[in-house]
């Protein structure tokens, strides 16, 4: 269960984040849909615990645990993950490796040992594989040259082989031509258990027609404007945030 | 001051105790039977008085002062307390059990019972400086002192007027070598006293040649060393040397080092220095491309931190046409650790078609770390290629973040970022076991920096 309380953060001095209530219990997944420059990432960041995010009031509470007092990395490791709207690019260490230090990483946090090399290559394959990415991207350095739909084949490669329980896929969708929303969606789906619950920030209710939420939630002006059931998707589709005091896009 | 003279000498009276040295081995050194032998130390000790130690008044040595030494009351090597150091294991990049050709030195004299070269082909000469002076006087006397410059660099100087051990390679016309050769060098203070020595490499390449040399410097600490080294290098006529050097004194050490090579042509010299090592070091490299279509690659990756001084100058000097070098150098730069990077490209009139690259980049990883990066290109020739880069750096926060992000604790993401950062530089080195060692010796180096987390 993960509570998100009168949450408050500032970015750079500006109040972004001004008072975010959310309760998310085990399997389910939330929606987030809102305008641009709204705070969707924004709260993304603030959970995964980036640095120049301040949080000025409110609390988080991951499981009975304060997620805001953990290191981003304990934060993984207590089995949260982001899927980066923007995957970041990190020249000269090969995805493979990256891929292998996080994975021992969480298992050393789980008290289980690491894997071997034959182990380890086993199910990068398979899960390389369902999501049809070529073993050549596994190779180059992480994200490196890679192009957007495939940045966000590799963010969902990594929630796959990381298993977290909550996931929160920031604009996973954004770049992603028809055949692979389907593949990603699949791969999200295949995830989808009574304990793990999720988090899909979005613009498009196309996306949830492959990841069908339990709850959809408006967030504009850094609050919660609104929440509902899959339908509030197909009404936004329509009318645009303008109920929520945002112009219409030109 | 006394004088405005463009070039000040250097410290005379910090010259004292060395000269006071000087004139107590004389008696001691071998080869003295050899007129030229005895006329390049003599020159040696009149260059040295005059010149004194280098201080940072002077250009080249702007950035790196010498003054820590004068603090410590170095006494010369003894023979006696080399040949009773015990040592344990020696450096290698061998698999472990393998073992090929190797010679060791502590404090620059050659210890033969813990070497070997077995094995090597016929008419190769490894041997040490002071055997050499009397089983190949010819040989050794007609290259000695003819590439390192003692007239100019002090430090060449004081080592030229004490010449009398270190490793003598020749390896003959159209003879290749498949295995490398290892030169383990221990820096070891006998009985907590800090010791000071000389060490004088000779390596000649004849034409056609080629051979992979891989030096180890090594110390097991307790007291201050002052290793002061000076190698000559002959690159023969369309010959391949691979110098590889890996420097990991203990904390207490100083280390200089100044490599001459001549490269002929069509010659292919490639020099590449691993550093983590000594309190203060100074590596220069200085290689001329005396022949047409003459290449060499000088490069190097250094790993510093805590008090540690590293210094890297380099002299590329294309004296003749279509010649290439390159240069790349790496550099992680941690806590009150600094760092200097001054690389040198000349091209002589008539070096037209020279093709020359030079990157030093540098990692800073705290606050206090600093780097000195002076790149000087000094071109007479109108028809070339030369390009020079110095950056310096912090690590990347938003890819720490991510990586921190997928469970990665922070000081083993620093760690995967600062290796892929040193892995530009360590790839330079074509032969893929001193790569995987040298690689392996950077992530010991990071796995062991700040106390040891992962
Ligand atoms: N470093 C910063 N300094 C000032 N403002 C910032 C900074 N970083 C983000 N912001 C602002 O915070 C607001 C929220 O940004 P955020 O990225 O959370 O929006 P978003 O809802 O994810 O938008 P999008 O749909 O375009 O991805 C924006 O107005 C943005 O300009
Ligand atoms: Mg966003």
């Amino acid at each position: 269960m993960i509570e998100i309380r009168n949450l408050h953060a500032t970015v750079d001095g500006k109040e972004i984040l001004k008072g975010i209530d959310l309760t998310i219990g085990p399997g389910e997944v939330h929606a987030i849909m809102g305008p641009n420059g709204s705070g969707k990432s924004t709260l993304s960041y603030v959970l995964a615990g980036r640095d120049g995010y301040e949080v000025t009031k409110g609390s988080v509470s991951f499981y009975g645990e304060d997620l805001l007092a953990m290191e981003p990395e304990e934060r993984a490791a207590a089995g949260l993950f982001l899927a980066f709207q923007y995957p970041v690019e990190i020249p000269g260490v090969a995805n493979m490796t990256f891929l292998k230090s996080a994975l021992n990483a969480m298992r050393k946090h789980r008290g289980e040992g690491d894997l071997d090399a034959m182990q380890f290559l086993k199910l990068v394959r398979e899960k390389t594989r369902s999501l049809n990415m070529t073993d050549e991207m596994l190779k180059r350095a992480v994200n490196v040259g890679f192009s957007g739909g495939e940045k966000k084949r590799n963010e969902t490669l990594q929630m796959a082989v990381l298993e977290p329980k909550f996931a929160i896929l920031d604009e996973t969708d954004s770049g992603l031509d028809i055949d692979a929303l389907k593949i990603v969606a699949d791969g999200v789906n295949a995830l989808r258990s009574p304990e793990r619950s999720m988090l899909v920030i979005t613009h498009y209710q196309r996306l949830l027609n492959y990841i069908v939420p339990d709850h959809v939630h408006v967030l504009a002006h850094g609050r919660i404007q609104r929440s509902g059931g899959k339908e509030l998707a197909l009404e936004l589709e329509q009318k645009g945030y303008k109920d929520f005091g945002v112009e219409e896009a030109a | 001051m006394a004088t405005t003279h463009s070039t000040p000498t250097g410290d005379t009276a910090a010259a004292r105790p060395y000269l006071d040295q000087i004139d107590r081995l004389k008696g001691e050194l071998p080869g003295a039977a050899l007129s030229r032998v005895r006329e390049l130390r003599r020159d040696g000790r009149e260059r040295f008085a005059a010149l004194g130690v280098p201080t940072v008044r002077q250009e080249a040595w702007k950035y790196t002062s010498l003054r820590p030494l004068e603090k410590v009351a170095f006494e010369p090597a003894t023979a006696a307390a080399a040949a009773g150091t015990h040592i344990d294991v020696l450096p290698t990049v061998r698999p472990a059990g393998q073992t090929g050709p190797r010679l060791v030195f502590v404090n620059g004299r050659l210890r033969a019972d813990l070497s070997s070269t077995d094995g090597l082909p016929d008419g190769v000469v490894l041997t040490g400086l002071a055997d050499a002076l009397s089983s190949h006087a010819d040989f050794v006397g007609e290259r000695l002192g003819r590439l390192a410059n003692a007239d100019e660099h002090p430090l060449v100087a004081l080592n030229t007027a004490v010449l009398a051990d270190g490793p003598v390679l020749h390896i003959p016309r159209g003879v290749v070598l498949d295995d490398p050769i290892e030169l383990v060098f221990v820096s070891a203070a006998a009985d907590g006293r800090a010791t000071v020595f000389h060490p004088r490499t000779l390596i000649v390449a004849d034409p056609l040649s080629k051979a992979v040399v891989i030096e180890h410097h090594v110390g097991p600490g307790g007291a201050p060393t002052f290793a002061n080294h000076t190698a000559e290098v002959f690159v023969g006529e369309g010959a391949t040397l691979r110098h590889y050097k890996v420097q990991r004194e203990q904390t207490d050490a100083f280390h200089v080092s100044h490599a001459a090579a001549t490269v002929c042509r069509d010659a292919c010299y490639d020099n590449f220095i691993l550093t983590s090592g000594a309190r203060l070091s100074r590596n220069e490299v200085h290689a001329v491309l005396d022949g047409t279509g003459a290449s060499c690659h000088v490069s190097g990756a250094y790993l510093v931190t805590g008090e540690q001084h590293c210094d890297t100058t380099t002299l590329i000097d294309h004296a003749r046409p279509y010649g290439t070098s390159r240069e790349v150098y790496k550099g992680a730069i941690d806590e009150r650790a600094r760092a200097v990077f001054q690389g040198k490209i000349i091209v002589r009139p008539g070096a037209q078609k020279t093709d020359g690259h030079q990157l030093n980049r540098a990692l800073l990883l705290s606050d206090t770390a600093e780097i000195d990066s002076k790149p000087e290109l000094e071109i007479y020739a109108d028809d070339v290629k030369c390009s020079h880069g110095a950056t310096a750096g912090e690590l990347d926060d938003e890819a720490l973040f991510y990586l921190r992000s997928r469970g990665i604790p922070k000081e083993e993401a620093r760690g995967l970022l600062i290796a892929s950062f040193l892995a530009e530089a360590i790839d330079e080195i074509p032969e893929e076991p001193v790569r995987d060692a040298f690689a392996a010796i950077a992530t010991g180096w990071l796995a062991a920096r700040r106390g040891g987390a992962r």
